[in-house]
Order: structure tokens, then C-alpha cells, then sequence
């Protein structure tokens, strides 16, 4: 996050390498990871197990695949509140699918399809009909969450092939769970498309100034585009690793998601307005939230009280800078 | 008189006695006035926090805590009564208004302030207002038996034939409709939200009119938790879980633009009875209460959709709000 404005002010001098590192957002969250750590390991004596750890990723995995693209998506300026439902319906499409015999490669085949084909619904909406893409992801996140439960109701998909169980509950090495792999593989590419393509610079400049971006030859639309179908397919992924590590589907799988990938997000240090923000940041926000949880977790503080830490959390880390510099000023 | 018949109130209006009339032609009993009068009352809660977050959209703003302070004033309603059943219903509404108002303008300053985008704000506080809901609570129930008679009765009683609860949606709803048209406030809520420049040229202050959006909203849905709480005689950590975006589906309905500066109270109330039709016609033309949510999403990308064709181009981009922010700096 830059200035708590988007005025750009150039510097008479240069800040140094190292003050600009040990200032910026992403220290300042590595920090508060610690800090949690330490503090966890002092609070709980099953804090430090390799294996409860491992557990501990579950947490944030899934949720964070979804990040990225998200992260993404609100630096070109966008926003998808419907992810958690793009999850419900993949869920629902495979739950569907698994009832009539599909076997496991089906099964994330299908899961993807949906999550690619609802993030190009919400594409077409928003580039293609210049719909505002914070009422339409409102729209979408009812319709397709409403869609599972014409096909669910109160009920319920079981009976998932054997070989499914591994995307969510198999383990790659000793404690390394396959979605911990996934989360860190699809860490370093989105790390890849955002800080080292051409593709990436575009994001931030659509995010910075949309106008600009389209008179110096960018195809803003086709850009936004793509930026929801990743985001739908990564929502097909996190419904894969879910739905497999549940071994059920019910359409409220999910539910709230959207907010606490939209926290993640923010917590990284990606401007809300758009056109700034890092990938390596919504890692380190990643890992705190899972933190917080589990150690919240150790320590038998209920879900809903470790959400007063999130959402504390979520306007503190905002906030508090904010403060600071108009102390200064 | 085109002009009128033209707008989207006249055009939501129609569609509204198309609703009613096609369920008529199979179910006459539904239009009878004691069934429409009971479906009012049944969305006059949705009509009131809709009323209130019109008013914050139409200054570029948005207040996703709505449900939670509900629930938050609700629970402290229902426990204050529990505890002390000798208090007149007179103060309890006081006290209702007064916490709904304070946590709305705890939003309120944060955005005014800190210029933090509402989004994050309110997505914070959403979570921070459900678990203090647990917090004070313990996760427990207040029940229909721990309630004075007075306490429960109140929104229940009849005035010439309807229920308390809804002459509070008709008398707020009047009362809003004045304000907007008729005082500076009303009018500067317009003027924040279609042009924050001009605004603050003509002597606005932006922030400051967003705070008064969030403290009047605030206000609205801490009077709405205790109707609530009363008319269904319960209280506990999740009712009314995810009616903030009912609330928002309500307004888009009815026309209020998403970029802020554009709607009229009329669309909102509108758009909080379309949806509240739907919901009481379900059950009767006998399909399942599953389609509503599905129902209501595509209801609400129809409305924007079509919104988007009615309106003129704009060319506005949503969640910018910082050149505004910057302006008034």
C-alpha cells in the first residue's frame, strides 16, 4: 500500500535500498508473523509439532490459492465476491458427477470447467457489459450459491471416488501436505505473472489508470477478462482441494469465504483502490491469518472470537499507518 | 408524464403487479389484502436497512456491517430485557438507536478520518460487531420465555390494522423520502456521491456527509435488531447472517447506482418489495424455498444490467474513490 491517498509525489532524493525494504508493508507483516510465532509457542505447548503445523496450513491453503488471483484481480482495479460461490457450485458439478460414476481425473476436470465457466460469466458482465464488478459478483454470489441449492437443498453429495481424497488430505512428503505444495507452487507463478511479465505491469497499470492503459495500447477489457477467469479457475481449484479434504458437498461449503479472501487480500497490503500490492505480501498475510487461527485454535478461542482478531486486524493494519503519518504531518 | 413512465420506478413498479398478477391468476388468495399486508410487515425489516444503506451508496460508500449491528443491538436488546424486565419498551428503543448510531459512526469516522475504503471498514466491523454478539453472549440464546410480554409485544401491535413494524417502515420510509428532496443534508448526499469535486467546491464536506450516511444507517439497523429480535422472540449470535447483501440486492433493484449520486428512495422501497414478493410467493406457488437465493442474484445482474442500458455512460470507475480523496485534501 502506498500513500493513504493514490497522489503520487515524486521524492528529492532517493530512499536507500535497505530503508525502502525495512519499511515496506511486506517487513512489517513478516514482523507481526513472528511475533505471532513466538507468542503461539509460548501459549500452547502442541503449538511446536511439526505434525499440528502441518494441520495448521489447512486453514489458509485453500483460501490463499484464491487470493492470488484476487489480489490480482483488485489491482486492476476489479473485485469478485463470488468466489466462495464459484466453490459451492464446483463443489455441487462434481458432487453431481460423482453420483453417476466419474472417476477422479473427471472429477477435476469438471471442478475446473465450472470454476473457468463462471469466471467468464462474470467476465462477460463486467468487461463486456461495463457492469460495475462489485454488484455483479454480489449477483453472481447469490446466483451461483442459489444454483447449489436448487440442486442440493438440505442435502448432500457423498461418495467420492478413493483416488479424490488425495488432492485434500494426501500428504506429497512426510508432513508436507499436497496443498501446501500446490499453495507454494502457485505462490511462486503468480509471483512470476505479477512481478516479472509484461502481463503483470499491465495489471498495474489498468489498477493505476485505466484510461492511460487503454491510450497506450494495453486491451484493458481482454486483461480483465482474464483476470476473472483465473480468478474463477482458482476458485475451482480451491473447490477440488475442499471438496476432497470434506468428502462432502453441501451448499453451504464455503460460506463467508469471499470476505476473508477479500481480508487476506487487503491484509497483504493490496490497495483496495487498485494499482498496487505484492504477491510475496499476500503470502506472509496468508500465514498470519493461518496463525492466528490455529494458535487462537490451541488455546479453545472459539471461531467466531478469533474473527474479532481478523477484523481487527484488517482495520489496524490499515489504519494504524494512517495515523501515523498524519501524526507526522 | 413519458418521463415518468419511462423511469425505472414506473418500470419496477410494473414489474412488480406482473409478479403479483401472474401469481394471482393461480393463487387469488395471495393478493388479498391481509396477505399483502402480512407480506409488507415481513419485508419491512429489509425495507428499513434499506433505506439506510441507500443513503450511504448514494455518497460512494457502501456498509456491509449492517446485519451484524442488527444482530449486536438485537442481543443487547433481548439480554437488557431478559435482565431487567421492568424497562419500558420507550427506552429500549432509545437504547437501540443509540448503539445502532454509534456503531455506524464508528464506521463512519474510520472512512471520514482515516479515509480507509468502506469496504474494508465495514467488512471489518461486520466480523468485529458478530463476535462481540458471542462475546457478550457467551454463544447462547435469549429465548421467547426470557422476554417481557411488553418487550416481545410491541412490534406485534396493531395500529389500524398493521403492525407496528410496518408502520415504522411506512413512517421512516415518508420521512426519507422528505429528507432527500427537501433538506441540505439529503440533497448533499447527491452531491457527494455524482460529483465529490463539485462537491467540496460548493462547500461540502465530503467526508463528513459519509460519516452522517453511516451514522443514519447505523441508526436504522440498530432500530431494525430490536424489531427483529422482538417480532421472532429470539436472539443469538447469527440471526440475520448475510442480510447485507439482501440489503444491497434491495437497492441495486431499485436503481441506486453502485458509483453513488443516482436513485430515488421510491426504487429502494421498490426494490425491498420486489424482492420481498418473491420470497412470500415462493412457498405459495409451491416452489421450493431453494430458488430464492438463485432468484434473487439473477434479479439483481437483470436490475444492474439493465440499469447500465437506461443510464448514460459515465465512464466511472468503481472503488476510486481516492481523487475524491485527494480533492478534499
Amino acid at each position: 500500500m502506498t500513500d493513504a491517498s493514490n497522489t503520487r509525489h515524486i521524492p528529492d532524493r532517493l530512499q536507500s535500498n535497505a530503508a525502502r525494504i525495512l519499511k515496506s508493508w511486506e517487513v512489517l507483516l513478516v514482523g507481526v508473523a513472528i511475533l505471532i510465532f513466538v507468542a503461539n509457542s509460548f501459549a500452547s505447548p502442541y503449538f511446536l509439532n511439526a505434525w499440528n503445523l502441518s494441520d495448521a496450513t489447512f486453514n489458509f491453503t485453500e483460501k490463499a490459492m484464491i487470493a492470488f488471483a484476487m489480489a490480482l484481480l483488485i489491482i486492476s482495479g476489479e473485485i469478485d465476491l463470488s468466489v466462495a460461490a464459484i466453490i459451492a457450485l464446483a463443489s455441487t458439478a462434481m458432487g453431481a458427477a460423482a453420483q453417476v460414476g466419474a472417476g477422479t481425473f473427471e472429477l477435476v476436470l469438471i471442478g475446473l470447467v465450472t470454476g473457468l465457466a463462471a469466471g467468464a460469466f462474470n467476465g462477460v458482465l463486467v468487461t463486456m457489459m461495463g457492469l460495475p464488478s462489485i454488484v455483479v459478483t454480489i449477483g453472481t454470489m447469490s446466483l451461483f450459491r442459489g444454483i447449489s441449492y436448487i440442486i442440493l437443498g438440505d442435502g448432500a453429495f457423498r461418495g467420492y471416488p478413493d483416488g479424490f481424497a488425495f488432492f485434500g488430505q494426501g500428504y506429497v512428503w512426510w508432513v508436507l501436505s499436497f496443498e501446501f505444495v500446490l499453495f507454494a507452487v502457485l505462490a511462486v507463478i503468480y509471483y512470476v505473472v505479477l512481478h516479472r511479465t509484461n502481463f503483470g505491469r499491465t495489471v498495474y497499470t489498468i489498477g493505476n489508470n485505466a484510461t492511460a492503459a487503454s491510450f497506450s495500447g494495453i486491451r484493458v477489457a481482454r486483461v480483465k477478462f482474464i483476470l476473472f477467469l483465473l480468478t474463477g479457475l482458482m476458485s475451482g481449484v480451491a473447490a477440488i482441494c475442499l471438496t476432497s479434504r470434506l468428502g462432502s458437498t453441501r451448499p453451504s461449503i464455503a460460506f463467508g469465504w469471499e470476505l476473508e479472501v477479500v481480508t487476506m487480500v487487503v491484509l497483504g497490503g493490496v490497495s483496495i483502490l487498485g494499482g498496487s500490492g505484492s504477491i510475496p505480501g499476500v503470502v506472509i498475510a496468508a500465514f498470519v491469518m493461518g496463525l492466528v487461527t490455529f494458535g487462537l485454535g490451541l488455546l479453545n478461542v472459539p471461531g467466531i472470537v478469533m474473527s474479532i482478531f481478523i477484523g481487527l486486524m484488517l482495520i489496524g493494519v490499515i489504519a494504524l499507518p494512517r495515523l501515523w503519518a498524519k501524526r507526522r504531518a | 408524464m413519458m418521463a415518468f413512465l419511462k423511469s425505472r420506478e414506473a418500470i419496477l413498479g410494473g414489474a412488480i403487479l406482473v409478479l403479483l398478477a401472474l401469481i394471482a391468476s393461480r393463487f387469488p388468495g395471495f393478493i388479498a389484502p391481509a396477505n399483502l399486508a402480512r407480506v409488507f410487515t415481513d419485508t419491512s425489516p429489509l425495507l428499513l436497512l434499506a433505506l439506510g444503506q441507500t443513503v450511504v451508496i448514494l455518497t460512494r460508500c457502501i456498509d456491509l456491517s449492517v446485519a451484524a449491528n442488527l444482530a449486536l443491538t438485537g442481543m443487547v436488546c433481548a439480554m437488557l430485557n431478559a435482565a431487567m424486565p421492568g424497562v419500558p419498551v420507550i427506552v429500549i428503543l432509545a437504547i437501540a438507536v443509540g448503539l445502532g448510531a454509534i456503531m455506524g459512526a464508528f464506521n463512519g469516522i474510520l472512512v471520514w478520518k482515516l479515509a480507509i475504503p468502506p469496504i474494508v471498514v465495514t467488512l471489518g466491523t461486520m466480523t468485529i460487531y458478530r463476535g462481540i454478539i458471542f462475546l457478550i453472549s457467551n454463544g447462547e440464546w435469549v429465548n421467547a420465555h426470557e422476554m417481557s410480554a411488553a418487550f416481545t409485544g410491541f412490534p406485534r401491535a396493531s395500529i389500524l390494522g398493521l403492525p407496528v413494524l410496518a408502520w415504522f417502515a411506512i413512517v421512516l420510509a415518508a420521512l426519507f423520502i422528505l429528507m432527500i428532496a427537501r433538506t441540505p443534508l439529503g440533497r448533499s448526499f447527491y452531491a457527494v456521491g455524482g460529483n465529490p469535486h463539485a462537491a467540496v467546491y460548493t462547500g461540502i464536506d465530503v467526508g463528513r456527509t459519509q460519516f452522517w450516511a453511516f451514522v443514519i444507517s447505523g441508526a436504522l439497523a440498530g432500530l431494525t435488531g430490536y424489531l427483529w429480535v422482538a417480532r421472532y422472540a429470539v436472539a443469538y449470535v447469527d440471526i440475520a447472517g448475510g442480510f447485507e447483501l439482501e440489503v444491497v440486492a434491495a437497492c441495486v433493484i431499485g436503481g441506486i447506482s453502485i458509483a453513488g449520486g443516482a436513485g430515488t428512495i421510491l426504487g429502494t422501497i421498490l426494490g425491498a418489495l420486489f424482492l420481498g414478493i418473491v420470497k412470500n410467493a415462493l412457498p405459495v406457488v409451491d416452489i421450493s424455498p431453494f430458488w430464492q437465493m438463485a432468484i434473487s442474484g439473477a434479479a439483481i445482474i437483470t436490475a444492474v444490467a439493465f440499469n447500465a442500458r437506461s443510464a448514460k455512460a459515465k465512464g466511472r470507475i468503481i472503488l476510486r474513490r481516492a481523487q475524491a480523496q485527494g480533492a478534499q485534501a
